[in-house]
């Protein structure tokens, strides 16, 4: 249907097509991403959602080709930016492709940024590697961009060292050095678990705000999904290495199909509704995945598992509308037959 | 700053003062004294002895008595070697120490440096495997060993170095590479193993995923991004092992014929010669003393986070 001149490949800005990075361990193989396919848009933010060890970090690591190798490879798949595959470039495409196509922010804003350097040095460096700037020009652009993601003072506190910040600050201060090279896409990492819940919606805002502004795709890596419901138009459910469910926003609160998605919901406290004091949790344990067998992972946390979860991965159903889910209580025993 | 130095430089007083005092009533209660030999000298001699090195005083008086030399800087007289005081022999010999010492040093910084680095970016390669191949045989084949292979190999069966001796007696400065060399050893391995270690944990820390995140290339990220925070453990080792090496060593003097300090560590102590015990000891503690002091004011410049008030 799609094919490379149809005005649905412009508005493609990234493509993941069955990806696969796995880690060896003594223990065995362990399948941290296994066959995740996304497509993010132009100007759009995409939410990624699971718990921890679900592979939303490894998923993105990968995309920036940043695994830990050894003991991570990306075994299978394709990563295509504006139709071009990242796992095929060369270390100097590579490298111009980070920090000035696709850039990223981490977790921990405390430990992101070099403590021996000077922010002023720390982001003169990022948009001299990309723009052909003067050192001076680099700074201004530097002090602009401070401004931008609002460090007072900027002028100033751009000299200083980051232990001199706040944890919010030096996250301002990520953003508005991941944003300097006007990136296509910025990949935020679970950007506000390390912050204070204060502090977390105004980084958010900040994030929101400027990828508008700079009309910056983002991918927001989170477990929050009250973050997700604020700020993204497609959400991506995760579990042990799988996209389980896949949907715009809105209609994954409203249909939340996949019995993982619905429980995640349910396990968000809300005001609205009343409760009896008690919230609601997935009972059990992420498995491990280590030589996972092929079931499905979630059915021994799963209130309708069936016979079939329990021997064999259920394929990805397309409800409509882009919604898609990775389930068997929406296979027929029919299509099942006939696959 | 300028107060925190005013502040150490005093603080270096006491500390002496303390390990002056230690190591001068330490040294008396080992048994044996500086004029005891084979025989027993006669009653009458060892007593005109004792009265001429004041040691029939009581102990306090003596110590007084040594205080107070030693804070107008006179170590007093050896009482084993009759031809010369304490500072003559320090004074003589801790030159040629240094010399070597910090040749020797220079040495195992540069190539520890520089091996543990490459281990380190070379991880599980015959790089990394080489180096610390060598660093293995650095830290566990002793001085004594190393120091007659490289005679044997550079100075008997290839002639090009000469096997012993000392440039200020006149035997060349090609005299100083063997030594050097192997007091190098020891050194060189610890630094290359810290190196390998800490450049290894550098490199995993979130800010280089950071760096590697905007793009920089390989050299930027080891040289500028690394380079500062992995050398913070070697430079506290090096503080006291600057001072250890400079002090001299045993082995490689008497190895290579050197007229270095070294000697004076382990002779004084087996002739009981108090004064010179203390005198290797006060000159040991103090380049100790200073050379942390001069770790803790690196440690300040490399790293921002630390500051003296």
């Amino acid at each position: 249907m799609t094919n490379a001149t149809s005005p649905d490949t412009y508005k493609r800005l990234l493509e993941v097509k069955g990806l696969q990075t796995y880690f060896k361990t003594d223990a065995g193989i362990v399948k941290a991403v296994d066959g995740i396919s996304f497509t993010l848009n132009k100007g759009e933010t995409l939410g990624i959602v699971g718990e921890s060890g679900s592979g939303k970090s490894v998923t993105n690591l990968s995309i920036m080709r940043l695994i830990p190798s050894p003991p991570g490879k990306i075994v299978g798949g394709e990563v295509l930016f504006e139709g071009k595959d990242i796992l095929k470039l060369s270390e100097g495409e590579l490298r111009h492709l980070r920090g000035n196509d696709i850039s990223m922010i981490f977790q921990d804003p405390m430990t992101s940024l070099n403590p021996f350097l000077r922010i002023s040095t720390q982001m003169i460096e990022t948009i001299r590697l990309h723009q052909s700037m003067s050192r001076r020009e680099a700074l201004a652009k530097s002090i602009e961009m401070l401004k931008l993601v609002g460090i007072p003072a900027a002028e100033e506190r751009i000299h200083s060292y980051p232990h001199q910040f706040s944890g919010g600050m030096r996250q301002r201060v990520m953003i508005g050095m991941a944003l300097s090279c006007e990136a296509k896409i910025l990949i935020a990492d679970e950007p506000t678990t390390a912050l204070d819940v204060t502090i977390q919606a105004q980084i958010l805002e900040l994030i929101q705000e400027l990828s508008k502004k700079l009309d910056t795709a983002v991918i927001l890596i989170t477990h929050d999904l009250g973050v997700v419901a604020g700020m993204c138009d497609t959400v991506c459910v995760m579990y042990a290495g799988k996209i389980v469910e896949k949907a715009k926003t809105d209609d994954l609160y409203a249909n939340p199909s996949h019995p993982y998605t619905y429980g995640l919901i349910q396990s968000v406290p809300r005001l609205d509704k009343a409760h009896d004091g008690k919230l609601f949790s997935i009972e059990g344990q992420p498995p491990n995945v280590i030589d996972l067998p092929p079931c499905c992972p979630f059915h021994p946390r799963c209130h309708k598992a069936m016979d079939i979860c329990r021997t064999q991965y259920p394929p990805t159903k397309d409800l409509g509308n882009g919604h898609e889910v990775s389930c068997w209580l929406f296979i027929d025993e029919k299509e099942h037959s006939h696959e | 700053m300028t107060k925190y130095i005013i502040r150490r430089l005093l603080g270096i007083i006491p500390t002496l003062l303390v390990i002056i005092t230690i190591s001068f009533f330490i040294v008396r209660v080992a048994p044996g004294g500086p004029f005891d030999g084979e025989r027993a000298l006669p009653e009458v001699v060892k007593r005109n002895i004792e009265a001429k090195y004041h040691m029939d005083d009581p102990l306090l008086i003596q110590y007084g008595r040594y205080m107070f030399d030693v804070l107008r800087g006179d170590l007093g007289p050896s009482f084993r070697y009759k031809d010369h005081d304490v500072n003559f022999y320090i004074f003589q010999s801790l030159p040629n120490s240094m010399i070597l010492g910090v040749i020797a040093i220079s040495l195992s910084i540069i190539f520890g440096i520089t091996s543990g680095m490459l281990a380190a970016v070379k991880q599980n390669t015959w790089v990394d495997y080489l180096s610390m191949a060598l660093a293995v045989v650095g830290i566990s084949v002793p001085l004594f060993v190393i120091g007659p292979v490289l005679q044997y190999v550079f100075a008997m069966r290839l002639g090009w170095l000469p096997t012993s001796g000392w440039f200020t007696a006149g035997d060349g400065w090609k005299t100083i590479i063997l030594p050097a060399v192997t007091l190098a050893f020891a050194d060189f391995a610890t630094i290359a193993r810290l190196t390998r270690s800490s450049m290894l944990e550098t490199l995993r820390s979130d800010y280089i995923r950071t760096a590697k995140a905007k793009g920089m290339k390989p050299s930027a990220i080891i040289f500028k991004h690394s380079m500062k925070g992995a050398m913070l453990p070697i430079v506290s080792y090096l503080g006291p092992a600057f001072a250890g090496i400079i002090t001299g060593s045993v082995v490689v003097e008497q190895v290579f014929r050197i007229p270095g300090l070294g000697k004076f560590f382990v002779q004084s102590s087996f002739n009981r010669d108090y004064t010179l015990i203390v005198g290797v000891v006060i000159v040991y503690s103090v380049i100790l003393v200073i050379m942390n002091f001069i770790v803790d004011i690196v440690y300040s410049l490399l790293d921002p986070r630390i500051t003296y008030k």
